[in-house]
């Protein structure tokens, strides 16, 4: 039982996410996580003057579940299934990191310079956290769908639209990392 | 309550399985932004690989759901714009926050608080889009 704590290959993640998309298929659901992000809008109030947030948000009550054990998953896989942290990456990509100051790549889960709690008194990093958050939630409504509901539910079922989708996550990615890290960083 | 108890399992397995594959960490989507492994391209075309497999067993017997209901499969509204446009502003944000909007969850669980800041502007970003919708290209 040891490989449990040890990271999980790509050959086990990836059918397990086809797995959970299956589960969700089967129970009569779909396996998408950004329309969350659309529920809580609506709860938040956001229905008042905006039709695209009026909706009955109990009929998304099942997907808001799915978030809260995507949560505690998060927390077991943590803290009881985790014996070290660091992920082991590409050397050449630590070495790219630490030219732009990532210090804590390949001993860490997340960089410390953006995700230690020190961040909340620090601006650049609070105004980093917050564009991409934006630029996140933005995209994935615009397009309809994030890397679960295109890149695997959308493109599962052949889905153009998703291809396209997916294509354009490619791209703004790597202008994101190959452009502007280097201008940002 | 038996099925918001099956919601809740579903939920728990993907997000142990988010990190656990290192899927939600911000170093394995930089790594895979700059071609530097396979991991995240293993994880994504072995999902999808196998998902294909899924959905058109599901198709093709016409399999109902495990409560004896037709499985529908809505296609996608058909366009460019919107899809490319949206997935471009997806795709900076994604590397930027090194997160996408399941494993943001994930990592709240497992603690790394910041990423409330994340989760917060993500929230904002799709009212924002609420608010421009009629204004964009679709």
């Amino acid at each position: 039982m040891n490989w449990i704590f040890e990271p999980w290959p790509w050959y086990v993640s990836g059918p397990m996410i086809a797995f959970i998309m299956l589960l969700l298929i089967m129970v009569g659901k779909n396996f998408g996580m950004s329309s969350n992000l659309r529920t809580m809008c609506t709860i938040c109030g956001a229905g008042k003057n905006t039709d695209f947030f009026k909706f009955d948000w109990k009929s998304q009550k099942w997907n808001l579940v799915v978030v809260l054990g995507a949560i505690i998953g998060g927390f077991i896989g943590s803290h009881l299934l985790t014996n070290d942290f660091a992920v082991n990456i590409n050397p050449e990509t630590i070495s790219d990191l630490k030219v732009l100051g990532f210090n804590s790549a390949g001993k860490a889960y997340l960089p410390t310079e953006l995700f230690d709690n020190s961040v909340f008194s620090n601006l650049k990093g609070i105004t980093l956290l917050a564009l991409g958050g934006l630029l996140v939630g933005f995209g994935a409504r615009y397009a309809g769908g994030c890397t679960s509901g295109h890149a695997i539910s959308g493109l599962s079922n052949l889905q153009l639209p998703s291809l396209i989708a997916v294509i354009g996550f490619f791209i703004g990615g790597l202008v994101m990392i190959h452009f502007l890290f280097p201008l940002i960083f | 309550m038996i099925r918001t108890l099956i919601y809740l399992l579903i939920g728990i397995v993907f997000g142990i399985t988010m990190f656990k594959s290192e899927a939600s960490s911000w170093f394995r989507i930089y790594e895979m932004f700059k071609f530097e492994s396979f991991h995240m391209y293993g994880i994504i075309g072995s999902a999808l690989a196998v998902g294909i497999i899924f959905v058109q067993i599901i198709k093709r017997k016409k399999l109902k759901s495990f409560y004896k209901e037709e499985i529908i499969f809505t296609p996608k509204d058909k366009g460019i714009a919107r899809y490319l446009i949206g997935g471009i502003i997806f795709g900076l944000g994604w590397a930027l926050a090194g997160a996408c909007p399941g494993p943001m969850f994930t990592l709240l669980g497992a603690g790394f608080f910041p990423i409330l800041i994340v989760i917060l502007f993500a929230v904002i970003g799709t009212y924002v889009y609420g608010l421009l919708k009629d204004r964009l290209p679709h």
